[in-house]
């Protein structure tokens, strides 16, 4: 099974270096030095979006069954190789189908709105074997890139330990009180 | 959000900007959310390039900076660096003031002594002989034992904390190590010690904190407005009206923003002196209003109108009605001068540590103050030839208020009630609970919390509980425009014992009504009026200014001047609450310092509370404490 992205939501801080390491990912030079002097700007596939005292890095979900793909009358949506969905640029027409039936808004429209626009789970660094590009500039373990079964195994882990060892919360973080004191305001 | 309150005002604001397809700050701000919760916790550390470094608060990441820092000493040190800023703002702001004195006493700059009684009343303070002597030579007494304090190198303790502070509070302050020589030496010894490889004690780093506080607190604000006062006069309560609907149609309209009244004094000469001129270009009159605080410098000596606070000021130009703003130093957006362009508005700087693309520069310094404001106001004339016969849209929105309640104006009015004792008729009436304690309300104005109208609501939720509020800088502003500095608010908003002080107050001041309940004491230079009154009210009951029933807000904090000014609460045990949160919460220890121990130091804690019931519970409960320490 391959490994895809998944987000802790509680552990964003809405620094956006998810952001900026997907916008330089996607440019020319790799670079971030370089990716900002270049016409036409990369464009970044992520968004980390405000939710009241919250923030979450919103992104297209790679679905097994996507309802982009299903919907592309073109053949432009498609899968890669390792499972994840990317647009054939030469093949979409803006439609926007795409746009449309996707539950998550990952799919948003190019700078000049000609193309959709969405993540591609970084092809050439998973081929590398390193992590999407989001997932490595993550400084908190928002963004983790693992298969599903791992996923899930880690959360079935931390069950059996507050099972085990109780449900000791521990001391409030700097974030958990400047959440507590958002959630007032 | 839970509830929408916005200030009518800032809604009448926003709609003249949304109609003519303005972008606002609230726009802006919205773009920008939701901000970096690194950079809110204050654990991101670009002092070095070995950085930036941060510190991920849920343990799994980094959990101290490249160098080693750690996440403590990476938010005081960050403190520290705010600090500064707002130390060196006002300390720059009191030296330009003092050389701008010594000049004038010079004859080399056109500025006329006019607080005969604050020269007589500091020669006292500072020992100077005044018998037989001219009131020039006493003054000038006083300039060289201010420039003695900007310029010492013999870590003798500066002149204007050991003479203007309390002699208990410098006691401990010295035992602390909290005392100072001269303010630059201090300013590089923090950016020094909060460089790369430098102070990494998170304890040594926040006393260094409230040291430099200190030194805004004394040779900043103190200094700063005991010289002004010297050079522009004492206050003295005046009746003048705020908000936007003070811009009239049909005269030039000159917007005076800023800090600093070395020029918007000059602006008001020259706008009497011209209003032939204006009228020759068909203008009513030249109509100079206030904005920030040179607008309530202004408000407090002459009883100039005040037209905006700081988040208003890009609102007010979509107005159309402004002929010329002219700003000086500090809190001035650089936005206003691609507002301005799109109207005949002169949007002309002055200073030269202040420049900003496409503004109009006239270079403003106290030698030419004279040319140089009389460039300034021809500029407002001329653009108000252009815009006459132009559709303007001016929200009609304003209220009266009172103004000028400088100490020397409050002890003058209190010695109606009791010449002998000026302040016992507040000391009786605070032990009998009719005034159950002060809140001075200061800082600034932020788009952040405008939506809940946080000030105001704070505000009269204390004034509900008798609670006395003494206002400067942006939050004065706030409360003018809210008609909180009328006779009517203390009648609509005030509990039976505050209203009933008032009353006899507002009698004694020759008023039709009562004193109003907020008091408006000035710009934030100001605060050292605050701080003045407490010293007094302390002295006279024979205890430290911490144990008075007394507490500082912030409630809108945006400029890193209300940090300084907050931490010079704060060595003064006078407890403070915020809002926004300061940039600690990602250094537990640090945060617990500021929260809880500080207790033990100097008798005062900080308090994060972001809704205005909130604050004002905090706020009545400690105050609470405060009394029943007291035993009243």
């Amino acid at each position: 099974m391959s490994k895809t992205i998944f987000t802790v939501a509680e552990k964003c801080v809405a620094c956006k270096s998810c952001e900026i390491a997907c916008a330089v990912e996607h440019s020319r030079s790799k670079t971030l030095a370089g990716a900002i002097l270049e016409t036409p700007p990369p464009q970044r596939r992520i968004n980390v979006e405000g939710v009241g005292a919250y923030s979450y890095p919103s992104r297209c979900q790679h679905c097994s069954d996507a309802a982009c793909v299903t919907a592309c009358p073109t053949g432009a949506m498609q899968r890669d190789g390792c499972d994840a969905v990317f647009s054939d640029a030469d093949k979409c027409i803006g439609c926007w189908m795409c746009v449309v039936v996707c539950p998550f808004g990952g799919v948003s429209a190019d700078p000049v709105g000609k193309k959709a626009l969405k993540c591609d789970r970084c092809p050439e660094r998973t081929a590398k074997g390193e992590a999407p590009a989001c997932v490595a500039a993550c400084p908190t373990g928002t963004l983790l890139y693992l298969t599903p079964e791992e996923f899930a195994a880690e959360r079935r882990q931390a069950t059996a330990r507050a099972a085990i060892c109780g449900g000791q919360a521990d001391e409030p973080n700097g974030m958990d009180i400047l959440r507590s004191l958002k959630r007032t305001h | 959000m839970a509830d929408t309150t916005l200030p009518v005002i800032e809604g009448a604001l926003l709609k003249v900007a949304q109609d003519k397809g303005f972008a606002t700050a609230r726009d802006r701000l919205e773009v920008m959310s939701p901000q970096c919760g690194f950079g809110e916790l204050g654990t991101c550390c670009r002092i070095c390039y070995m950085g930036p470094c941060r510190i991920d608060p849920f343990g799994n990441g980094p959990k101290t900076g490249v160098c080693g820092l750690t996440p403590d000493a990476m938010v005081a040190r960050n403190l520290l660096r705010d600090t500064v800023g707002g130390t060196a703002s006002h300390v720059g702001h009191a030296r330009h003031v003092l050389l701008t004195l010594r000049d004038a006493l010079n004859g080399k700059a056109p500025y006329q002594i006019k607080g005969v009684s604050k020269v007589m009343a500091l020669a006292k303070t500072f020992g100077v002989p005044t018998e037989g002597r001219e009131v020039n030579d006493i003054c000038r007494d006083l300039v060289n034992i201010a420039l003695e304090d900007f310029g010492r190198q013999d870590e003798l303790p500066n002149n204007w904390i050991s003479k203007r502070a309390p002699a208990e509070e410098q006691a401990l302050w010295s035992d602390l190590g909290l005392m100072y020589s001269n303010p630059h030496n201090e300013i590089e010894t923090a950016m020094h010690a909060t460089s790369m490889g430098n102070d990494a004690d998170p304890v040594s780093l926040m006393l260094r904190v409230l040291k430099m506080s200190l030194i805004d607190g004394w040779t900043g604000l103190t200094l700063c407005v005991d010289l002004q006062d010297i050079l522009f006069g004492v206050p003295e309560i005046a009746v003048t009206e705020a908000a936007v609907g003070v811009l009239e149609e049909n005269s030039v309209n000159v917007a005076a923003h800023g800090h600093n009244p070395v020029l918007s004094e000059k602006i008001l000469e020259w706008a009497e002196k011209l209003e032939g001129d204006a009228i020759a270009a068909g203008a009513e009159r030249i109509n100079v209003v206030g904005v920030c605080c040179t607008g309530n410098e202004l408000s407090m000596r002459h009883g100039v109108k005040l037209a905006a606070h700081n988040s208003q000021t890009e609102l007010i130009l979509a107005t159309g009605a402004v002929d010329a703003m002219v700003v000086d130093i500090q809190c001035i957006w650089p936005q206003l001068a691609q507002v301005a362009k799109c109207f005949d508005t002169a949007f002309i700087t002055t200073d030269a540590m202040v420049r900003i693309p496409d503004a109009i520069h006239i270079p403003f310094e106290p030698h030419h103050a004279d040319e140089s404001a009389r460039e300034i106001v021809q500029k407002a004339i001329d653009a108000f030839r252009r815009r006459r016969g132009k559709p303007v849209d001016i929200p009609r929105h304003k209220s009266t208020a009172v103004a000028g309640l400088s100490v020397e104006a409050i002890v003058d009015l209190l010695a109606k009630l009791d010449a002998e004792d000026p302040l016992k008729p507040v000391i009786d009436n605070v032990a009998n609970g009719n005034i159950f304690g002060f809140v001075g309300v200061v800082g600034c104005s932020s788009i952040k919390f405008r939506d809940n109208a946080m000030t105001e609501e704070m505000v009269k939720h204390l004034l509900r509980q008798n609670v006395l509020v003494l206002t400067t800088g942006c939050t004065a502003h706030i409360c003018a425009q809210d008609g909180l500095m009328t006779s009517e608010a203390t009648y609509r908003y005030c509990g039976d014992g505050l209203k009933a002080v008032l009353e006899v107050l507002g009698k004694a001041a020759g008023l039709d009504g009562p004193l109003p309940p907020v008091w408006h004491m000035g710009a934030c230079v100001d605060n050292s009026r605050i701080v003045d009154l407490m010293v007094a009210l302390a002295e006279r009951l024979g205890v430290k200014v911490g144990q008075l029933p007394a507490v500082g807000s912030a409630p809108e904090l945006v400029q890193e001047k209300a940090v300084s000014i907050g931490g010079s609460f704060l060595a003064l045990g006078v407890s403070c609450h915020i809002a926004p949160a300061p940039r600690i919460l990602g250094g537990p220890m640090v945060t617990k310092l500021l929260t809880e121990d500080l207790q033990e130091l100097t008798g005062a804690v900080v308090r994060v509370e972001l809704e205005p019931k909130g604050a004002a519970d905090w706020m009545i409960a400690h105050i609470a404490g405060k009394r029943a320490a007291l035993g009243i």
